[in-house]
């Protein structure tokens, strides 16, 4: 058996989830190759050579794989897959976008955001937004899986030394065509990967308002996140949104301001270490798993908050 | 051009789900059913394009149980012109389903197919991707905003960073994004109307395709509980819990 992780990277610096997702594979088996495949990509295949564990890197640096498109990246990994057991990649949007058009292209099931690796062929993924827990055995020959990285602990990036293998396939299907992206700006930690994430609901009744929560963010060093009811209404942009549709996280310290905690946003925050809950209603679902709540208005105490930290 | 939407029947989103005592599964009798959430979306563009004279005809798919003509009726009641049932049973895997949609792809020759980027079940996120690689169609995944122009396709799709634009050739999928658009209600006449909208009954053998799966689930539990904590009266209060007892600040 041997293990075939995809890597998620932007901008030519490698994505934290490849991390965790290394992790996961460690759990299945000792033998573990990455894919490095983009534009330009060289940086990125040296920094994956140096993660803990990994044996091979392999390497697909051509203009048809720019921008992980799913159409010509899902063929290539394909073609390399067939010769592991199981290939792995981050639930990211890139994972998910390409992740089962290779398992299609194998012609096997996909196991989605697993959790936890029981055995080398079986798992655990939460379903139903997070309200239940599925253990899925799989008999495909290749076992494609996407790993939600909030499951397991990021193994080092360092103490590596893999070999690094060129890969000149070319698969450029030329049925799709990047044109652009607008990318959030932001100085403070990405959201899935901070230790500190701060997130805003309807209570903050306007987009100016979340200015409260950048400034209490920016205190500790915290990420920014939101409910979909904050970003329905135009208070923050959709990448912010934690919950089932949106971003996982499992930070260290979860402060929730001016949440309900519906069912759909706990999907994607419940299982911080400690949650603080900041609401009005005293009612709300927010409090039943918060850790710490306080009940007052959030203009209050936000700013108070910040004051005394 | 022709649309064809793919959607399927789920537990309402509001409702808070309970595992069976034999670990076999959620419970599901008596359990209020609906369209799921993104699927609503997916019908909703369609007809939108359809308004815009882009569409000429909107094609509603489901595979499923026979109930799901309930979830039929609901998008033709939304404006879907005619639908199709695969029946089969309710547990298919994402490729068996996107391998029954691929044959009815094959049978309608739709230039555009939308379906929802997930179901909020099973939360796969991966049918419409599986039915992009098995027709050889571009894909445009979690769109969030969708604009035919001649024999291609802009799509702006929500990803991690922000927002990223493609352009694909048609055919494609595309998959919805809750910010795609606000699905309407359907009226009372249009619900009265979409009685009488044709709907076709398939299966999957007829269609060629194999159920069998090569996952098996072997139990679903409940997530481990998490109790609520205590409530503090004041920002000082809180900040000292954080600091000595939680020690996370």
């Amino acid at each position: 058996m041997a293990v075939l992780v995809i890597a998620e990277h932007s901008n030519g610096v490698l994505g934290a989830a490849t991390l965790n997702t290394v992790a996961a594979a460690r759990k299945i088996d000792d033998s573990i190759a990455v894919l490095v495949a983009g534009q330009q990509v060289d940086q990125v295949a040296q920094t994956a050579a140096r993660i803990d564990g990994v044996t091979k890197v392999l390497v697909a640096d051509n203009t048809a794989y720019a921008n992980l498109l799913a159409e010509n990246v899902a063929p290539l990994v394909a073609s390399l897959g067939k010769g592991f057991s199981h290939v792995l990649a981050p639930a990211t949007t890139n994972g998910k976008n390409y992740l089962p058009r290779v398992a299609a292209l194998l012609d096997v099931d996909q196991i989605s955001e697993i959790i936890e690796v029981v055995s080398p062929d079986t798992f655990k993924r939460p379903i139903y937004a997070g309200n239940a827990i599925a253990t899925v055995q799989s008999s495909a020959a290749v076992k494609v899986i996407s790993v939600r990285a909030t499951g397991f602990d990021p193994v080092s990036a360092e103490g590596g030394n893999a070999i690094i293998e060129v890969i000149d396939a070319t698969f450029q299907q030329g049925r799709s065509r990047f044109v652009g992206e607008q990318l959030a700006k932001s100085d403070r930690p990405e959201l899935t990967g901070a230790k500190i994430v701060v997130s805003g609901g309807r209570g903050m009744q306007s987009g100016d308002n979340f200015s409260l929560l950048y400034n209490l963010a920016d205190k500790l060093g915290a990420a920014v996140g939101a409910s979909r009811a904050a970003v329905d209404a135009g208070y923050a942009p959709n990448d912010m949104q934690v919950g089932q549709t949106g971003k996982i996280v499992a930070p260290q310290l979860y402060i929730a301001v001016g949440i309900s905690g519906a069912i759909q946003h706990l999907a994607g925050m419940k299982d911080s270490k400690v949650i603080v809950a900041i609401n009005k209603d005293e009612e709300a679902p927010i409090f039943q798993v918060a850790d710490y709540g306080l009940v007052g208005d959030l203009f209050e105490l936000v700013p108070q908050l910040q004051d005394a930290l | 051009m022709k649309v064809l939407v793919a959607v399927k029947r789920v537990v309402d989103f509001n409702v808070k789900v309970r595992v069976k005592a034999d670990q076999s599964g959620v419970e599901l009798t008596s359990v209020k059913m609906a369209l799921n959430p993104f699927c609503e979306i997916a019908v909703e563009e369609a007809v939108r394009l359809k308004e815009q004279g882009i569409a000429t005809e909107v094609v509603v798919v489901t595979v499923g149980s026979n109930a799901a003509q309930e979830q039929l009726r609901t998008a033709l009641a939304l404006g879907a012109d005619r639908a199709i049932l695969v029946e089969a049973t309710d547990d298919l895997s994402s490729l068996t389903i996107a391998k029954a949609l691929k044959a009815v792809v094959d049978k309608e020759q739709p230039r555009l197919v939308i379906l929802g980027k997930q179901a909020i079940d099973s939360d796969n996120n991966q049918t419409g991707q599986m039915l992009a690689a098995l027709s050889g169609y571009a894909q445009g995944t979690f769109a969030s905003k969708v604009e035919v122009v001649g024999d291609k396709l802009n799509v702006t799709r929500e990803i991690d960073g922000g927002l990223q634009s493609l352009e694909l050739s048609l055919p494609a999928i595309v998959t919805t994004d809750l910010r795609l658009n606000e699905p309407r209600y359907a009226s009372l006449p249009n619900i009265m109307k979409a009685k009488k909208k044709p709907l076709e009954t398939l299966t999957p053998s007829a269609l060629g395709v194999a159920t069998t799966s090569t996952i098996k689930t072997l139990k679903v539990e409940a997530p481990a509980v998490r109790s609520a904590g205590i409530k503090v009266k004041t920002v000082a209060e809180l900040i000292e819990k954080l600091k000595n007892e939680a020690k996370v600040i």
